[in-house]
């Protein structure tokens, strides 16, 4: 079998992965709230951008940076409006929060659009095979693997390098000191919480074409986000990106070889790289 | 005490007046999934079921029928075995029917049996689902009708000489690839390779499955997976994936090309054979009735697939045996009424079997075409008065 292709293959898998977590990493990691409503802002997302596309005829790209903007704002009235009261609750509290917001989303979907899938149109350029000069592959697969490289990089930028970030961080470690030093945490969290919204919305048009879109995606995914997210160890974005394509590569390949394996690859995976580093595959151990 | 026994008494005969009056309500309880990720597949029966008591009000006779719903949710069995009993103790039915899911069917069989009640399958098509009680009828399909047809056409037809199966790990998968390699063995063929490709809860990427299947280099790749949003995927897959400039021919039963989901698929379906018991394009005046019913129901946009025809034919059945026995159901009765039922469905003419209780129907080979704008099945073939092969060969579980 082809080597290469196997390769890109998994890539792509990978790379879906990472899309639809990265957002997750960002408000469970960097905020420390546990967001099980995460895949319910990629599907609001996710039909949003198959929504516009069909109805106001725009294009994909376009329709993507529309998603983003439109979740990213809902999100920031449900953070003031409710995230904001159970930033210091307990993890039980949160995740009864979010899971039945989850419940809300699906059923709100359901009533307003229906229980049929979405299908997102793909504009022809990215559509059949791409003719790399060595090999002919997925054009849609090479798209996704471009994407997540270009997205991990502006993420880690942004988060690492830029003083928007630093204060994130600052605030994340110690709220009280960030504060009497002047950062409004109440605002960055606001933005921030915005970004992992905008960022699961791009990922549920973005990965629509493989993970499918209908009302039962939050729930149906939520455990992959949260493998994912353990593994690479939280609030690293690239720690998130490298446990994303160790998974999807791995997953991809084992089901080649062994179908009858079926899904159960990727959790028995998720079970053994956790019980190597519970902290997570890319987190330096506390000392 | 004693003047209560006489009212009592007085109440039954009046009861069984009222009967023979035709006053009797015929309660039917309905097994679906209303939620979950087989809504889609519940709505379509359910529609189904709506049409046919439209355009047939008097299928009933003077007798009443009330329906109960319960939601099936998952695809496991368990939540329809909880709705069946909730049905058959708190509601106390006269009749089962629905079950979408093989497994739904598979774990309300015995209780079917244990309270005796007549269990009208509208979907549920793993074929040895008959034999486990005496008092299920189905008016679907057994896997077997499309899977052993094709697997002849592939090699009389296409002049196939190899074939992969890929498949849902469930078992009507596990059906499809046995009576489609059965069928086509029989016939010259050779299955190479059988891929189980995930499970029917939820659609998987196909694209690791189908790149096996393409390195394979077979004459046709023959796929089953449950009809609706895996459908999709796998059309998306084998174009994205260029089996078909690699000479792989895509067959499979009609599950692959589900009407309410075809024009979404895009002109590259173009060219897709399937078999199939029922298509919306099907060229009869019962049919055309039927859709044009549905989609003033229920919206333009929307079209009835073998699921919805389905439920319009399970409903003809319970008609029937309502009709027959006067509105008071016997559950040996109503078997035998179905045993040898001939019924004229939008999808050609249908029997149910006396000896095996399974339907007897026509399989439709069919083509995807383009026209007038849109995708339409064209009729290649029809294979008359198809039973369900495992049972007439007395295959495994089937015996």
């Amino acid at each position: 079998m082809d080597p290469v292709s196997i390769l890109l293959g998994g890539l792509a898998s990978g790379m879906v992965l990472f899309i639809v977590s990265v957002g997750l990493s960002v408000t469970m990691g960097l905020m420390g709230f546990v967001n099980l409503a995460h895949g319910g802002f990629a599907m609001l997302g996710g039909y949003a951008i198959v929504l516009a596309m069909r109805h106001w005829g725009i294009g994909f790209l376009p329709a993507l940076a529309l998603g983003f903007v439109a979740v990213a704002a809902l999100s920031v009235v449900l953070e003031r409006l409710l995230y904001a009261r159970l930033y210091r609750a307990s993890e039980l509290d949160q995740v009864l929060f979010t899971i039945g917001l989850v419940f809300v989303m699906t059923a709100t979907v359901t009533l307003g659009v229906g229980p049929e899938t979405q299908v997102v149109q793909l504009p022809d350029w990215l559509r059949g095979q791409t003719d790399l000069g060595f090999i002919k592959y997925r054009t849609y697969s090479l798209a996704l693997i471009a994407s997540g490289t270009a997205l991990v990089i502006a993420l880690w930028l942004g988060f690492e390098r830029t003083s928007f970030g630093a204060r994130i961080r600052a605030a994340v470690d110690n709220r009280r000191m960030a504060q009497s030093l002047g950062v409004d945490v109440g605002r960055l969290f606001a933005v921030t919480f915005a970004i992992g919204s905008g960022l699961a919305a791009v990922g549920g048009g973005l990965g629509a074409e493989i993970l499918g879109l209908d009302p039962n995606y939050p729930l149906r995914y939520l455990v992959y986000f949260l493998i994912v997210v353990s593994v690479g160890g939280l609030g690293r974005v690239t720690g998130v990106f490298y446990a994303a394509l160790l998974i999807g590569v791995l997953d991809f390949v084992l089901k080649i070889y062994f179908p009858k394996g079926g899904t159960i690859f990727i959790y028995v995976l998720a079970l053994l790289l956790l019980l190597w580093r519970p902290q997570g595959l890319f987190v330096k151990r506390a000392t | 005490m004693k003047i209560r026994l006489t009212r009592l008494f007085a109440a039954a005969l009046l009861s069984v007046f009222a009967a023979g009056a035709g006053a009797q309500t015929v309660k039917i309880g309905v097994v679906l999934p209303y939620s979950g990720v087989g809504a889609e597949f519940g709505q379509q029966v359910d529609r189904g079921i709506q049409t046919f008591i439209k355009l047939n009000p008097n299928a009933f006779g003077p007798y009443k029928i009330e329906i109960v719903k319960r939601d099936s949710k998952n695809p496991s069995g368990a939540e329809a075995r909880t709705a069946v009993q909730e049905l058959i103790v708190q509601e106390k039915v006269d009749i089962l029917t629905g079950f979408i899911y093989s497994p739904d069917a598979i774990a309300s069989a015995p209780l079917a049996t244990e309270a005796k009640k007549p269990m009208v399958i509208m979907n549920a098509g793993t074929a040895w689902i008959t034999t486990l009680s005496p008092m299920i009828a189905r008016v679907s399909f057994s896997m077997w009708h499309a899977a052993h047809s094709m697997g002849e056409a592939s090699a009389k037809n296409f002049k196939a000489k190899t074939a992969v199966v890929g498949y849902s790990d469930f078992p009507p998968g596990k059906d499809s690839l046995d009576a489609f390699k059965r069928g086509f063995e029989a016939t010259g063929g050779k299955v190479i390779d059988a891929i189980p490709m995930g499970g029917p809860g939820q659609v998987p990427d196909f694209t690791p499955f189908f790149q096996r299947a393409k390195d394979k280099k077979p004459d046709v790749f023959y796929v089953f997976v449950p009809s609706g949003d895996h459908a999709v995927a796998v059309m998306k897959t084998y174009n994205a994936l260029g089996m078909r400039q690699a000479g792989i021919r895509l067959i499979g039963p009609g599950d692959l090309t589900p009407d309410h989901k075809l024009q979404s698929m895009g002109d590259e379906a173009v060219g897709l054979v399937t078999i199939f018991h029922y298509n919306a394009d099907l060229d009869n005046a019962h049919n055309k009735r039927f859709v044009a019913s549905w989609k003033k129901d229920f919206g333009a946009n929307s079209t009835p697939d073998f699921m919805g025809v389905q439920g319009y034919d399970g409903m003809a059945a319970i008609a029937h045996v309502v009709s027959t026995l006067k509105g008071r159901i016997d559950a040996d009765a109503a078997i035998n009424a179905l045993r040898g039922w001939k019924y004229d469905s939008p999808r050609g003419p249908i029997s149910i079997d006396p000896r095996t209780r399974d339907i007897v129907m026509n399989e439709y080979l069919s083509e995807l075409v383009k026209s007038g704008g849109r995708l339409v099945q064209k009729n290649l073939g029809t294979i008359n008065a198809v039973k369900d092969m495992c049972k007439e060969l007395q295959e495994g579980r089937c015996k």
